[in-house]
């Protein structure tokens, strides 16, 4: 029933969540010019959870803040306010600042939207796949790293052998698998995939997203989803939220929402996507 | 006079090795046969093919390479052992036999009897090895300094971008002299013959660092902002993990380029500084202390003493160059 979530079993929340950039001329200019200092609040006031198991979908043009979101998440960009908790532990908070503990990093990891440089070119797929086991110290025996390894590329659906080569050798969506072993290499309960088949044909895309889908099964994974593609959200989340200029404007179960979007805004993203046969509400 | 016999080193290095690790060795020599194969196949290789220049002036500087390298066994005389010197030999036009001995010299001799060519050649290795070490010390220099600045950024990355600015507005080989004067005036005197050498490497290298520093900023720049970097920061990395390993082998492509044509420089500007009697010292001498010594003789008639090092240092520095510009060419993806 993915409907009715309850939030006391949140994996994921995130509340009062900020982001501002700094856009002002350098000050040389300001100075000359007379212009002020000037401001884009990319995130504003963001608050949402996500249920231990569930995807939660961040839907939005490009430049709505999905991405600062994501990456505020994962700790690679510092919120200006807000709190993020994990599993009740507490990640990021105005008091602490960002929580630098390997034990809470190691469970959050990533899929980039660009299969071709989220991958180091000059370093073999084994080499990729190993670095996370290695950065958390996860198995010691050399041996059994491999073994991991192959373990990885099997469950992504591509060959041991691929470990002794290199990423330009491999297809855009094989790539964007590699990319999915090395974010499950540090055993991770809670993936953000932030636009991970953008990049890919429509055929290819739904094999990964089939992929994503299968692992989150076996595997219990949590995911956030950033796309602006409602034709994938559609198939992946069990929750959406749709972000306008950095504020969460609807948020609702994934049913309801594509069926009778409440917001304009969601309409006209779902009327500005392609439709399938068999779509729901026609706009 | 008579070379060493067979280096201790070079004999048991093959022997024990060979014999338990036979199969491992097979394997590693197929995977490295093929590797040459796909090195041989590669596009690189066949520009390499198709373009006669680079072909010439990659054969000229093997040439010289091997022949500094091999230098006591290639050189017919060691120009530096006074026992092999006549002086009656001095002043001996090449090709001609000498009047009072006899004795006839494929490029003559200086007015110290010393066989040219000899002197030559072992001038070559000392303008090869400072060119060379000078250029090592600029790149690792350059691409730490370039690295740093382009991953580190803020008040570190202006510090260094306008040292670099400030050193390029003057001529490197002033900069190479100054570097060398201050230098000369630290080392205590009675050092400073030996030290002569490394002097001259650390000043050539010293001003030179700066094009590797701008390339490899530029290229960093870029890198850092690619998603391998981010995945790399999630994890937990920290930043001398991401800038050495993984950053450096992504930027290293142009430095290459840069080494080669660095390499010429420096070849001329250790040449330049021998020549103006600030360089390699008298008892080690360089092609440009060669040519600076063969000046002297050049308005009495003895030619050949300017002329032969003069034109090894041109084949040297222009083959190094057009072989520079020709990688210049060959990995900038945007000329093709």
């Amino acid at each position: 029933m993915p409907g009715g979530v309850m939030m006391d079993n949140a994996y994921l929340q995130v509340s009062g969540l900020s982001r501002h950039f700094d856009i002002s001329d350098p000050f040389l200019a300001r100075l000359l010019t007379g212009g002020a200092r000037r401001q884009l609040t990319a995130v504003d006031n963001v608050s949402f959870s996500i249920a231990r198991g569930q995807t939660y979908a961040l839907v939005g043009e490009s430049g709505s803040g999905k991405s600062t979101i994501a990456r505020m998440i994962v700790g690679l960009e510092r919120p200006d306010s807000g709190t993020i908790r994990f599993d009740g532990r507490t990640a990021f908070d105005e008091r602490q600042g960002q929580v630098q503990d390997n034990s809470l990093r190691q469970k959050l990891q990533m899929v980039f939207q660009s299969p071709y440089s989220s991958l180091n070119p000059r370093w073999r797929v084994g080499d990729i796949l190993m670095e996370p086991i290695r950065a958390f110290d996860l198995i010691a025996d050399p041996e059994a790293r491999r073994r991991r390894v192959h373990e990885l590329l099997d469950q992504v659906g591509l060959s041991t052998q691929d470990a002794q080569r290199y990423p330009h050798e491999f297809s855009g969506g094989q790539r964007q698998r590699i990319s999915i072993a090395r974010a499950l290499a540090s055993n991770p309960q809670f993936i953000v995939c932030d636009e991970p088949t953008s990049a890919l044909d429509v055929s290819v895309q739904a094999q990964v997203l089939n992929l994503l889908k299968q692992l989150q099964r076996d595997l219990q994974l949590t995911y956030l989803f950033i796309s602006h593609d409602m034709a994938v959200v559609r198939v992946m989340a069990h929750r959406i939220g749709v972000l306008k200029n950095g504020r969460l404007v609807e948020e609702n179960a994934a049913g309801p929402l594509i069926e009778s979007p409440q917001d304009p805004y969601t309409r006209m993203l779902m009327e500005s996507t392609p439709r399938f046969a068999g779509g729901a509400a026609s706009g | 006079m008579t070379s060493p016999p067979v280096r201790p080193s070079e004999k048991p290095a093959g022997a024990p090795e060979s014999a338990p690790t036979s199969v491992s060795a097979s394997i590693s020599a197929s995977i490295s046969a093929s590797r040459l194969q796909r090195a041989l196949a590669s596009d690189f290789v066949y520009d390499f093919t198709r373009a006669p220049i680079a072909i010439i002036a990659g054969l000229v500087v093997l040439f010289l390479f091997l022949v500094a390298i091999l230098a006591p066994l290639v050189a017919p005389t060691n120009p530096f052992d006074p026992a092999s010197l006549n002086l009656m030999n001095g002043f001996t036009p090449p090709m001609q036999a000498n009047m009072f001995t006899g004795e006839s010299f494929v490029m003559g001799t200086d007015d110290q009897g010393r066989d040219l060519l000899s002197a030559i050649i072992y001038g070559l290795r000392v303008s090869l090895f400072v060119g060379v070490m000078s250029v090592l010390l600029a790149m690792g220099l350059g691409v730490s300094l370039g690295l740093i600045a382009g991953y580190v950024g803020g008040w570190l990355d202006n510090l260094i971008m306008r040292i670099a600015d400030i050193q390029l507005t003057f001529p490197s080989i002033l900069i190479a002299m100054l570097i060398f004067g201050v230098l000369r005036g630290i080392i205590p005197p009675d050092l400073r013959d030996e030290m002569a050498i490394f002097v001259l490497i650390t000043a050539i290298g010293l001003s030179e660092w700066v094009p590797f520093a701008r390339t490899v900023r530029a290229t960093t720049l870029v890198e850092k902002e690619k998603e391998y970097v981010q995945a790399a920061r999630l994890i937990g990395l920290g930043r001398h993990q991401i800038m050495w390993r993984h950053i450096l082998p992504n930027v290293l492509g142009p430095v290459l380029v840069i080494a080669t044509i660095t390499l010429a420089l420096a070849i001329i500007a250790e040449a330049t500084l021998s020549f103006l009697g600030v360089g390699a010292p008298a008892t080690e001498p360089s092609l440009g202390t060669l040519i600076r010594i063969g000046q002297d003789f050049l308005f009495s008639g003895e030619w050949w003493i300017l002329t032969f090092p003069a034109i090894t240092l041109l084949a040297l520095a222009l083959s190094v160059n057009l072989l520079g510009d020709w990688l210049k060419d060959t990995l900038n993806p945007r000329l093709k």
